[in-house]
């Protein structure tokens, strides 16, 4: 990304500070949307705007260091999750993408609700995370 | 899943596991590994022989989409398992021969033998699937691994035109073939071929039976290379001749031939079916021959030939379902002798024909050259192929002892018998047939003998050939021995496949004409006296070798100087015309210019809905049920409207964006005033990451200048976007009003409801998303990623130039 070179120490102290909480709130979002708003396409557009803070504030290089992903591969993975958690109720002989739920006691946690659902929306997640951060960062490597 | 079923896709698990045996196993050539398949599929079918001898079936159903009548049925008959055992039987030797030919040196075996092996499964499908639509993807298979093995030596630019012009024609043929399954199970209410034939009586009292009919037979025609549709095939002598052996001669091409015999039950006994099968065929059987006679090249001839073979089983499938008219209980057996005859011909022609063509192989590989202007003499070079040869060519031309011979006589027998019909105008038209089917084989005999003497017999020009010329490798040779030895035995003692092979496939052609327990009548005899038949035949060898003997005369003829077939010139003139106008129309409408885009949509949308809303009259207004408008909501509202009409007056990009911004946040305000939390949130997000794209754009994009627009121009644009917003605003009102006028009841009521019992969640938005459907946002997420790696290829893969693409 192309930063004119300058001093952002506030906007790099801040960053470093908000990125985890926008990031830890992306992962509730996550988690808490099956009961509540959110849900996988939520959580993963806010864990997207996190990770494009950090790439705003800090130089490409160094974010290149920090975060060794290849969001493109995260796409693909993202759909296998989702296609396999589809298969998966195949394998006991229901129609494609059958989702189920139970409630289990698990420690800590206590009683909890368990779904078939999670994992789907997670492929869900990384599906968005990969392509907002593809798209974005194709067009900033960009140089012509 | 039974063993059939296994046995239809063991050909694709194998060839999964073929490039890495070709990687890891390199010393060894893959064609072992890959010859023990068939070998073994070969040998189960001939254990299945005695279940279809004696009238059984077997079937094995597993459902595939059950909602839609599609199920993996495997149906294993008296004609299924014929096809399945030449599918298997001469895979074998295909296979074996292809060890020796295609050298694991140079040749990029993994690609050859996955293509062999997925051609193999899908052929396989073909004759054993009961289902309609599996039946139809495994044919299209079969075009696909057809055409992959014709531009197997893809640098080759005559591969891939013949590739291409297989798959569009093939392709074509087969999606007409869906178009009249289609049609069968608008009148049948099934897929399943046992329940069409069962239900019979709905086909042929439908006004759809000839269009089905039709339909099917383009499909049927195609792949089997009838006239005028042959064009394909002699082109698809590009590919290794292995394959050329395999596909088309004795299993692909004969595709057609199952699925016309296999639907026989079906159609059998109209007029149209009897007259486009004969006329077909005939005219198929005619061009062929004459064709061939005029090939230089020993594949072309080969191909030519098969191509008026083809037409002879297509002509005698048609003449025999004659028998079906009368039915049950009368003599058809006069009829049934041209179905006899087609079953028959067919294994023959699989015999000779593959012998042929790989000994044409040998002939390629071992000095070079396939031209019958340099070979010559290659008789006490080539004993073995030469013999061989003989034998084939014999067969082929009609000669006896062998099996040629006998199909030949009892097609005669057919054409002759049929000539007699008193039905389907046969009385006026009757005499073509006979006479037809002997001009044909006259030329059948020219083209065996040109192919015969100028090959192996004149002297031997070493100068002609830029190998040293010998005797293929024994490995080589077993393959077209086996064939040629069979060819013999066929032809010796006919009666061997009478009631094991031929009755059983008869009986799956012809079922309505048998009672329980009784079979039809085979008798296969070498010598029937002196009849019109053996006559017919006499003449065929006197006439054929005058005029083999007057070649030199004819052989300056314009006639024969012309290889091409002249209908490849329709293919060729319409394939440029279709390139040259889909060039046209295409840059007629891809301008480049997002603007117009955005007008053939807004059109194309205000048009379609515009049009039903007015059709079914569905523009209507309720103001009963309107509540009031609270004061900050016209507040939000004048705000939203005013900033939307300010972006066109705007000279300064950040300004737009930020203006587009503030629009995008209100929407979030709109949803967050509705109680849509899920939609606010995701809003906001939207907009957030979209200004940092839009940040990005602002390094690539120009400086915005003013433009100066024509005054008409923006007229269009204005009344278009006044149009899209006011038919959306009528859809919403007329919707609204509609929905209170029938009452009907909301779909979100049941979300509400079971949300929570069946997905366990409180929230129903995202319910709805992972749950309720799922499906569609699988599709969503796909469509995202797809977008992803446009906008890459878009990006890094940038074009140079001004290409056409």
């Amino acid at each position: 990304m192309k930063i004119i070179k300058s001093n952002d120490m506030m906007l790099h102290t801040t960053t470093r500070v908000v990125t985890f909480i926008i990031l830890s709130f992306s992962v509730y979002l996550f988690f808490a949307g099956h009961n509540n708003p959110g849900g996988g396409f939520i959580g993963g557009l806010m864990t997207a705007s996190a990770l494009l803070l950090m790439y705003l504030a800090f130089d490409m290089k160094s974010m290149k260091k920090a975060l060794p992903f290849n969001y493109t591969s995260l796409i693909a993975v993202g759909l296998l999750i989702a296609i396999a958690t589809g298969v998966n109720s195949m394998l006991f002989g229901y129609p494609f993408l059958t989702q189920f739920f139970e409630y289990y006691q698990l420690p800590i946690l206590g009683e909890t609700e368990l779904t078939t659902a999670l994992p789907f929306d997670l492929g869900v997640y990384l599906v968005v995370v990969g392509i907002a951060l593809t798209i974005i960062l194709t067009i900033a490597e960009d140089d012509k | 899943m039974a063993v059939l079923h296994w046995a239809t896709i063991s050909p694709f698990l194998l060839a999964i596991l073929i490039p890495f045996l070709y990687k890891y196993a390199r010393p060894i050539h893959t064609g072992w590994f890959v010859l023990l398949l068939p070998l073994v599929l070969f040998v189960y079918f001939i254990q299945q022989l005695p279940v279809t001898s004696n009238g059984g079936v077997i079937e094995h159903s597993v459902p595939w989409v059950p909602s839609l009548g599609i199920h993996f049925n495997v149906y294993l008959d008296g004609l299924s398992l014929l096809f399945a055992l030449l599918i298997t039987g001469i895979g074998t030797l295909v296979v074996l021969y292809s060890i020796y030919y295609l050298s694991k040196k140079k040749e990029q075996l993994n690609n050859f033998y996955v293509y062999l092996l997925m051609f193999m499964g899908a052929m396989l499908g073909v004759v054993l699937s009961d289902n309609l639509i599996v039946l139809y993807v495994f044919w299209e298979l079969t075009s696909l691994a057809s055409s992959l093995l014709i531009s197997y030596w893809y640098h080759r630019e005559k591969s891939t035109y013949g590739a291409q012009k297989s798959m569009l024609i093939t392709v074509f043929g087969g999606f007409s073939m869906l178009g009249g399954f289609s049609l069968l199970y608008v009148m049948t209410g099934t897929f399943s071929i046992r329940e069409i034939i069962a239900n019979v009586d709905l086909v042929t009292s439908s006004s759809l039976f000839l269009p089905a009919m039709l339909l099917v037979l383009l499909g049927a025609f195609t792949k089997s290379a009838q006239f005028p549709f042959h064009i394909w095939l002699p082109d698809a002598m590009e590919a290794p001749t292995p394959v050329s052996a395999y596909l088309h001669s004795a299993t692909m091409v004969k595709a057609g031939i199952y699925l016309v015999a296999r639907l026989t039950p079906v159609f059998g006994g109209a007029a149209e079916w009897f007259w486009l099968l004969a006329g077909f065929g005939i005219v198929t059987l005619c061009w062929g021959s004459i064709s061939a006679v005029r090939q230089k090249d020993l594949k072309s001839i080969l191909a030519y030939s098969t191509i008026s073979q083809l037409g002879l089983i297509m002509c005698l499938l048609g003449l025999g379902s004659a028998s079906l008219y009368y039915g049950p209980g009368t003599d058809t057996s006069m009829y049934t002798i041209a179905t006899l005859a087609a079953i028959f011909h067919l294994i023959n022609h699989a015999t000779f024909k593959g012998s042929l063509f790989m000994t044409a192989g040998i002939i390629d590989h071992e000095t070079g050259t396939r031209d019958i202007r340099k070979l010559g003499g290659l008789m006490t070079i080539m004993p073995i192929t030469f013999t061989i040869s003989l034998i084939g060519l014999a067969s082929m031309a009609g000669l006896p002892p062998f099996n040629g011979f006998l199909s030949k006589e009892m097609f005669f027998t057919g054409v002759l018998n049929t000539s007699e019909l008193t039905i389907f105008n046969m009385q006026t038209w009757g005499i073509i047939f006979p006479v037809l089917a002997w001009v044909a084989s006259v030329f059948t005999f020219v083209y065996c003998m040109i192919t015969f003497f100028k090959t192996f017999t004149g002297k031997f020009k070493p100068e002609n050939y830029d190998v040293k010329v010998h005797e293929a490798p024994i490995g080589m040779l077993i393959s077209p021995i086996i064939l040629g030895s069979l060819v013999v035995i066929f032809g010796l003692f006919p009666n061997l496949l009478a009631y094991t092979l031929i009755n059983p496939a008869m009986e799956a052609i012809l079922p309505s004409l048998l009672t329980e327990g009784e079979v039809f009548h085979i008798d296969i005899y070498l010598w029937h006296g002196f009849n019109l038949e053996l006559f017919m035949t006499i003449g065929v060898i006197l006439c054929g070798t005058l005029i083999y003997l007057m070649m030199h005369k004819w052989s300056k003829m314009a006639f024969y100087l012309k290889e091409r077939d002249p209908l490849n010139l329709v293919y060729d003139k319409g394939l440029d015309g279709v390139i040259k106008g889909s060039q046209v129309v295409t840059r007629i409408q891809m301008t480049g210019l997002l603007r117009d885009y955005f007008v053939y949509m807004c059109v194309f949308m205000i048009v379609l809905f515009g049009y039903t809303m007015f059709r079914y009259d569905a523009f209507a207004i309720d103001t009963v049920n309107v509540t009031s408008i609270a004061p900050y909501m016209w507040i939000l509202t004048i705000v939203f409207i005013g900033s939307t009409l300010v972006i066109p007056f705007i000279n300064h990009r950040i300004t737009a964006i930020i203006v587009v911004g503030v629009i995008g946040f209100l929407l979030a305000l709109y949803f967050v005033i509705f109680r849509a939390p899920d939609l606010a949130l995701t809003q906001l997000l939207v907009e957030t990451v979209t200004v940092v794209l839009f940040m990005l754009a602002f390094y690539h994009l120009p400086e915005l200048r003013k433009e100066s627009f024509k005054p008409r121009f923006n007229i269009v644009n204005l009344l278009i976007s006044i149009g899209v917003g006011g038919l959306v605003t009528a859809i919403a009102f007329s919707s609204f009003a509609l929905g209170n006028e029938t009452n009907f009841e909301s779909i979100s009521e049941y979300f509400i409801a079971n949300s929570k019992e069946l997905a366990g969640g409180y929230n129903m938005v995202n319910v709805i998303l992972v749950d309720f459907r799922g499906l569609d946002t699988l599709l969503e997420v796909l469509v995202l990623g797809i977008a992803a790696l446009g906008v890459i290829a878009l990006i890094k893969l940038r074009l140079t130039g001004r290409e056409d693409v």
